[in-house]
Formats: structure tokens, sequence, C-alpha cells
């Protein structure tokens, strides 16, 4: 099948900095695509390439098969809903979402049936007579996808459109964005800084770094299955050392910090006397009053609770170890811990296959 | 407490009750009961509307009071005309420095009197002046050119006095509108004119209207440029408002002329204003 859209070899160079490098990647029909990175990582470039509003410095792009370079923005069957909505303020919310439709010099009576089925869609009927700015921002929100699907284009671009809501309405617009978009069944491509939002949503993400795509897969693979130590920092939280490994058996890795702890870890591709960078994820550490509890664990240690940080279901324990070494590990939240206070001692242990480790140079 | 506010209240309030008082009001009562009496005989008055049947009767008032209005109005749409394109690639082509330098040199000619720049046109448009040389000197003109005292040139004199003041709320509006809201109507299938009329106009109506109302009132009040820059057929009212006053000593006349000025200059306004379905409040505040 070929693919929505295609991006290949992408470059774009804005003087002596590029800010997209080298990018290639495809999108299947009626998937949901992030791309994630951190601001300034060329993910807004991408997007504006992809609708058409910069030319990229080589490379090519292609919806349904067919290059899309030489088609400019108002033509291109890819739709974008911006960061701010950018909703027309001097239009009502009908007149917004018929514009498109107005632009291809519909008829009135089918522009106003297409509206009126967009706003059932979106699960607000009725308000089409209503400003743009008596909506609540969720509200604008499904307006802003309404006003770009009623054009039924083949790709629609989402780029940070949950940035400006507060959060409680940012989770429940997680859930209703990809609900829409299966309802639409239409190809998106969004781009955000949010883990979070990538994870929850989408079917396939590409984490982005400095121009490039560091590595692309579900969020499983993301998660679990780091390909870089860029997407093993960036996807969750990690405990992170620098070391030199000591001795490599198969995929399993013996290695020293340069705070001189000893740990087993998992990665490939590393031989003897490299340097590596290692990454713990805290809710991968068990926890335990003592270390029978902990001994099918490859990686164990002793430590004093140094700080208790709460945050309901992501409360975490600050462990330092006898080498003044500070772990943060996740506090299980099924009542054996509720007594935990600065001071105890505990144990720690956690898998070698749950610690990640790359080369490093 | 509540004695101090009251008077700290009427401290802040008297200088706008005097601008009022004496600038605007005491003079224009004084003008309508001058406008209406009529002189019977030396130093006898008479109420009567005399002074506004002349008015509207004598065929030269009357020519030049609408010719006033049209070519007000004229000037008007002229500057919007140019100064849109202007302020549109000032708020939302240039960038950072380019930007401010930009906005500098449409204040900059604002540094000299009104007078002094309007010399300057002279300087260029005279017979003997820079445009009628290079003219001649090119070969396009086998002999000296006059482009003063015309039509055309008192309004590139009136539109160009007037520029800044379309420029400046036009800037200030087109400012305020969200590049991504222009992206917007472009990834949604328009093309440039659609997204101009249905997105960019309509956002810069206030900024449009405001200017406008500024611009129109300027002109129609003008007289150093008509004066200096157009020709014999050329009279402004403000002229011929001068002229009562000062060259005939015909204060109700003259009167009654600023009288039916500023009749004129605020029905026109108003008819903006509905034109456009604005109020007064939305396009000032």
């Amino acid at each position: 099948m070929t693919p929505d859209l295609e991006c290949v070899d992408l470059v774009k160079r804005f003087g002596d900095t590029t800010a997209v490098d080298n990018v290639s990647f495809s999108v299947p029909p009626g998937s949901f695509f992030s791309i994630l990175g951190p601001s300034g990582c060329g993910k807004t470039t991408i997007m504006r390439m992809i609708a058409g509003f910069l030319d990229p410095t080589s490379g090519d792009i292609r919806i349904k098969g067919g290059s899309v370079l030489d088609t400019p923005p108002n033509k291109r069957p890819v739709n974008m809903v911006f960061q701010h909505l950018a909703l027309f303020p001097m239009m009502t919310i009908a007149e917004n979402i018929g514009y498109g439709l107005r632009r291809r010099g519909m008829s009135r009576d089918e522009i106003d049936r297409k509206v009126d089925e967009a706003l059932d869609r979106i699960g607000l009927p009725g308000i089409g007579g209503r400003k743009v700015d008596e909506l609540s921002g969720g509200q604008k929100q499904r307006v802003a996808i309404a006003r770009c699907m009623v054009l039924e284009p083949d790709v629609l671009l989402l780029d940070e459109p949950l940035g400006a809501l507060d959060l409680k309405l940012r989770e429940h617009m997680k859930v209703e964005l990809k609900a829409l978009q299966a309802a639409f069944d239409t190809t998106f491509v969004y781009i955000t800084h949010d883990q979070s939002e990538a994870l929850v949503m989408s079917d396939q993400i590409a984490v982005m770094n400095a121009g490039r795509f560091e590595q692309v897969g579900s969020g499983q693979d993301l998660y679990y299955r780091p390909g870089t130590p860029f997407v093993a920092g960036f996807i969750g939280e990690s405990n992170r050392w620098k070391g030199r490994i000591e001795r490599a058996e198969g995929g399993v890795m013996q290695l020293r910090t340069d705070t001189g702890l000893a740990m087993r870890a998992a990665g490939a591709a590393l031989s003897e006397g490299d340097n590596a960078e290692i990454f713990v994820r805290p809710e991968t550490i068990r926890l335990a009053g003592s270390a029978e509890a902990l001994s099918r664990f490859d990686n164990q240690l002793k430590g004093t609770v140094t700080s208790l940080l709460f945050n309901g279901a992501a409360s975490r324990v600050l462990v330092q170890d006898d080498a003044g070494e500070i772990l943060e590990v996740t506090l299980p939240q099924s009542g054996e811990f509720a007594s935990l206070k600065r001071g105890d001692t505990v144990h720690i242990g956690w898998a070698a296959d749950q610690a990640a480790c790359f080369g490093a140079a | 407490m509540r004695h101090q506010s009251r008077i700290a209240f009427i401290l802040l309030l008297s200088p706008l009750v005097l601008w009022l008082g004496l600038l605007i009001l005491i003079p224009h009562v004084d003008m309508l009961l001058i406008s209406l009496r009529e002189r019977v005989s030396f130093g006898v008055y008479e109420t009567s509307l005399t002074q506004y049947k002349k008015a509207l009767t004598e065929p030269l008032y009357l020519r030049t009071f609408w010719r006033t209005a049209v070519m007000s109005v004229l000037a008007t749409a002229i500057t919007l005309l140019i100064a849109f394109p202007v302020a549109y690639y000032i708020a939302k082509m240039a960038k950072g420095r380019l930007q401010q330098v930009l906005f500098m040199l449409c204040l900059i000619p604002f540094y000299v009197s009104e007078l002094v720049r309007t010399f300057g046109w002279m300087i260029l448009l005279r017979e003997t002046g820079i445009v009628s040389n290079l003219l001649q000197w090119t070969g396009l003109a086998d002999q000296p050119v006059e482009l003063l005292y015309t039509d055309a040139t008192m309004m590139v004199g009136l539109v160009y006095t007037s520029m800044l003041f379309m420029v400046v709320p036009l800037v200030t509006t087109l400012e305020s509108l969200d590049d991504s809201v222009i992206e917007a109507g472009y990834d949604l299938g328009g093309n440039g004119l659609s997204v101009l009329r249905e997105i960019i106009i309509p956002h810069a109506m206030p900024g449009i209207v405001s200017g406008c109302i500024v611009v129109f009132m300027l002109s129609l009040g003008n007289y150093l440029t008509p004066t200096m820059l157009g020709g014999k057929d050329s009279l402004w009212f403000t002229e011929m408002i001068y002229n009562q006053f000062i060259v005939r000593s015909n204060w109700e006349l003259g009167a009654a002329f600023g009288f039916m000025l500023l009749v004129l200059s605020s029905v026109i306004v108003w008819g903006m204003l509905r034109l456009t379905g604005r109020t007064l409040k939305e396009t000032m505040g």
C-alpha cells in the first residue's frame, strides 16, 4: 500500500544551521504518527515543509505517492491544525468550518450540510452561529480539527495543538483526538514536545533531536527498547551513569561507573574497555526491606532514604547508597511502604535487562 | 478619606472640563451664535438664517463645499490604497531592525513643519524645479514643465501629509493579526486575494476606519496644502473660511461656513461608521 505521506532525505538549512538533517520516513494510511522532540529540534520545520510554507533545501515530500514540492500550500491535500489553532476570529464557527469549502466553490446548501455534519461529528451540534471567542479551549480545538476535516485531506498535520490547554483538559483531549482520528479515519501527523501526548495517541513515534530522527517506533519500542542514549534519556525518567565496561558476556555487560558502582546491564555491540552510558528507570527498581527479597535481581544495593517526593501515583524515593550515589526509585502505592520515612534503610535492586547501556565517547 | 478622594477626583477632572469648555464648547457656541446673526446696520445685528441661505444658494460657495468634500474623500481613499501595502509590509513582512527603520522613515518627514514639507514639494515640482529639469535633461520635455497648481499636485500633497496617520493605525492592527491565521487561510485553500478579503481586511477594519476618519478630517481641514499646491481652480473650503474671517471681515458668513464644515465632517464620519457596521466606541477604543 502506498504510504499517505513519505519524506525522502529531507534537508532544510537556514544559512549555516541545518534545521532538518536528512530525515526520511513514511506514514501508512490511517495511522497516527508523532514527531516527538525538544523545542528547537526541527520538528516544526518538517511540519511547515509538509504543509508547504517552507521549501526543503533538498529531498522530496510525497503524498499518496506523488511529489508535492511544486504544489503551493493552498493546493496541497494536507491541512494543518496550528499551535494556537488560528481560528478566524472575524467569522462565526460555521463560517470558519465552511471557509475551505467556500474556497472550493461549493454551493451554499452543500456547505451548510457539510458544516452541520462536521459539527455533529465533533459533538458540538448547533454552535455554528457562535463567535470563536464564545467557545472554551476544548471546543475551539475540536472546531479547528473540524475546519480541516471537512476538506477531507489526505494528511492532517497537528502542531502541538494541546499546548495551550490546562492539564485536565489536555488529558481529556488526548483521548478525544485519538477517537476523532479513528472516526475520521485520516492520517494524522502530530508534533509535540510532550512525550505523554505522543505515547498515548500514536501508532508510530519518531523521536527527533538536533535535526535528525533518533528512533522511529511504537511507544512500547521507545520506552522498553530505546535505540540511542538520547531516546533513553528523553522518553520517561532515568537514573543515569557514565562508566566503563569491565566484561561483556553476550548481551549482558559487567560495568563499573565513574563513581565506583559495579552493575550489570543489557547492551549490544559493546566490548570490554568501552565507555558507556547506563540508564535505569526509577519504575524498574524494586524497593525492599531486606536483601533476601531481591535475590533474583542482578543489581542490588543498600541505601538510606534521603527524601520522599510525593506526587500521587508518580511518587519517588531518593535513596543514597553507601558510596554516596543518589538513585530515584518509584514508590509503590500498594501500601507496604506507606510508613517509609527519611533516614530509613532500604534495599533496592533491578534486573540487568532493565538497565540499558549505550556506547559513549 | 472619602473627602480626599473627592478632591482628587475634581482635580483630575478639571483639566478635561476646562479643555472641553474653553477650547471646544465656548468657541463653538459663540461661532454658532455669530453664524445666526445678520448685520442690518452699523453695529446692529438681527438673528436670522441669512448666512446659511447665502452659503447654500451662492454657486461658488456650494461648489467649493462639495468639491472639498469629494476631494477629501478621494484623498482618503488614495491614502488608504497606498498606505495599506506599506503598512502590511512593515507589520508582516519586514522583520526586526528593518521594521523599526521603515517605521521611522514614515515618521521622519513629520520632524519638520508642514510648511517646510510643502515647500519641499514646490522645489521639486515648480517650473524651474528638479523634476522639470530632469524631464528636459532626459529629453522627455523640450521646455520647462509646470507641475504645480493643479488638482493632481494638491492631491499628492494631501496624501503625503496624511500618510503617517493612516500607516500607524494600520500597522498596529495588522501587527496584532497572528501570522498563523494568515497561513491557515492559505492552508485551507485560500489564494492571496481571498485571504486578503476574508481575513486580513476584516481584521484590519478598526485600523482602516480610524485611519480613514483621521485622514479625512485632516484633509478636510487642511489649509496649507491646497493653498500652496492647488491652482486657481482648486479652491478649498478652509480658504473660503479664511477669506471671510480675515480678508472680508465677514465673521457671520465665515462662522456659517465653519459650521457647515463641522456638519459635513460629522455626517461623513457617521456614514463611514455605518457603512462598515462599526461603532465609534469599537473603532477608537
